[in-house]
């Protein structure tokens, strides 16, 4: 067993634990907070596959941006968020989650199922890509190229999300202005 | 060698329990940290088969928009769940009821 296999193994453990955990925790602060090592492990999980350069821009956007922004909503909702938590405890098992359980296992055993039937490791186009040498091994050095791909062949889709983030901006903006004062 | 099975078996594992916890949860935020782990998910399932483009980088540059599109909805999602607190004073989807009269 290599390092990287062994390494591989230690961040998707711990992403899986974690986001487990945060699943069934009834605590929304430590739902919160586990969070983070659940992206940060994933960030680990895009190094192991050879893709740095998303791994910075998971910690960065995922971590810096969007985890604070979730903890603003939850200071600024105020306590009674954590009322709908007090009045969950004391039942071990939760009769109405028996469904979300039910539903969530079965689109597991069908996803799993579908993964192993289409046996992802020999599609065609990923040996033919094998073949001609067009992986990316861990020697070289991607990010020169995701800039240059990103203004020439990845153009269109670029400038359409910044046009996007432009409305999202004013429309969050539009959302949380103080009600009347128009 | 890691194989790209072994990487969509552990995107599969994490979308799910982000199902489990958009049904399951009474508490919007929690919801949306349930949206959020499905598409981390999904830009795992991404950033995997881009390993095998290293011409077009066609599966990174989709996961870079992926993520930018994650923060734009987030960012929409919270002054939605901060107006929904302001009206109704939980943000329990379950009790949210009326529509606007």
């Amino acid at each position: 067993m290599t390092l990287v296999r062994l390494l591989f193994y230690v961040m998707s453990f711990i992403a899986i634990a974690s986001a487990l955990y945060a699943a069934l925790s009834k605590n929304l602060v430590r739902s919160i907070f586990i969070f983070f090592v659940t992206l940060f492990a994933l960030a680990g999980l895009y190094v192991i596959a050879l893709a740095d350069f998303v791994a910075v821009t998971q910690v960065v956007i995922y971590v810096g941006g969007i985890l604070v922004l979730i903890l603003f909503a939850f200071m600024l909702s105020g306590k009674e968020t954590l009322n709908v938590i007090q009045q969950q405890k004391g039942k071990f098992i939760n009769m109405a989650k028996v469904p979300a359980v039910i539903l969530a296992v079965l689109f597991l055993a069908v996803i799993v199922n579908i993964i192993l039937k289409a046996d992802a490791d020999n599609l065609p186009w990923v040996k033919q890509a094998i073949a001609q040498n067009n992986e990316i091994t861990p020697a070289n050095s991607t990010i020169e190229n995701i800039g240059v791909n990103l203004m020439t062949t990845y153009l269109l889709p670029f400038e359409a999300i910044s046009v996007l983030l432009l409305m999202t901006l004013v429309g969050a903006a539009h959302l949380s202005r103080k009600e009347g004062s128009a | 060698m890691i194989t790209l099975t072994d990487f969509l078996l552990v995107g599969a594992l994490l979308f799910c329990t982000g199902i489990y916890m958009i049904v399951s949860k009474r508490n919007s935020i929690q919801v949306l940290i349930g949206i959020e782990l499905m598409l981390n998910a999904a830009i795992l399932n991404l950033v995997a088969f881009g390993k095998y483009d290293k011409l077009n980088n066609g599966g990174q540059v989709f996961a870079l928009f992926a993520i930018v599109l994650a923060a734009a909805t987030t960012a929409v999602a919270l002054a939605i769940i901060l107006n929904v607190y302001r009206r109704y004073k939980t943000i329990d989807p379950d009790e949210i009821k009326n529509l606007r009269d």
